[in-house]
């Protein structure tokens, strides 16, 4: 067992950065591809053709800077706190998701949706509640 | 292509990957400190074993699959389906990692699987 340690306003905050930095991130994609339209991959030039038109997206390419500020946040916040602390958190990214694509992009999303990612929030914070290790620290 | 075949890579590719990943840290063991030295010596480490290859290849491909995902499907549906991947990933860290999951875990993978299910059947 870890001793206790205090959380600081550090941790918060980077998992502020991650609750809002990964979603953000799905959702510029969501952004990018949209407005790429109907992806065709063969033949081989058209293949290339969709991947140009992907790589030339501003979207797409901020999509992955949140990424990785997403995942930047989490290998730090990991070192900074305990996996099973942190992992509860992250399913709140599931509701964020939903919710920007609801203010950004205009999505509709059913009640029954809603309740559904609901449901996934909480059985991910379970996951995350149960302890990550399951063999002992020598 | 159909539509489902995407979402199967990004569960699945995903998972594998981290799976593969996760396999390759392990023989490469903790990571000593943060400082950007050490970091690239556990880089340069990582990538001479296979598994870590085979990992970030398939990353890539979930990747791809999410973007094809994507322009098909609005992303507060795409997302909370590949939700998906923690119940893959508890029954590949069964098989493949040889881990215990417990009763708790299972209960949350399954509530996982339920949300996934409610999130297609409100589809509109």
């Amino acid at each position: 067992m870890m001793p206790q340690r205090p959380l600081h306003l550090k941790t918060y905050l980077l998992i502020a950065v991650m609750a809002i930095a990964g979603p953000l991130g799905n959702v510029l994609l969501g952004k990018g591809m949209k407005h790429i339209g109907q992806l065709s991959v063969w033949p081989l030039p058209e293949l290339f053709h969709t991947g140009m038109k992907i790589f030339a997206s501003g979207s797409i390419w901020l999509g992955i800077a949140s990424l990785i500020a997403f995942f930047v946040a989490y290998m730090l916040v990991l070192s900074l706190a305990d996996y099973s602390f942190v992992q509860p958190a992250s399913s709140l990214a599931y509701g964020v998701v939903a919710l920007l694509g609801y203010l950004m992009l205009g999505e509709r999303v059913s009640p029954l949706r809603w309740a559904g990612i609901a449901v996934i929030c909480l059985g991910v914070f379970v996951v995350g509640r149960t302890n990550p290790r399951t063999t002992e620290r020598v | 292509m159909p539509h489902y075949v995407l979402f199967a890579l990004i569960v699945v590719a995903g998972t594998g990957g981290e799976l593969c990943v996760s396999r390759a840290m392990q023989v490469v063991g903790e990571v000593p400190s943060f400082h950007p030295a050490d970091i690239a010596k556990v880089i340069a480490r990582a990538l001479r074993i296979p598994w870590m290859w085979l990992g970030v290849g398939m990353m890539a491909t979930a990747f791809f699959a999410l973007l094809g995902a994507l322009s098909i499907y609005n992303v507060s549906f795409v997302v909370p389906v590949t939700a998906l991947s923690y119940v893959a990933g508890a029954f590949g860290g069964v098989a493949f990692l040889r881990e215990r999951v417990s009763p708790h875990r299972w209960l949350g993978v399954v509530l996982v699987a339920i949300g996934v299910t409610l999130v297609i059947l409100g589809k509109n």
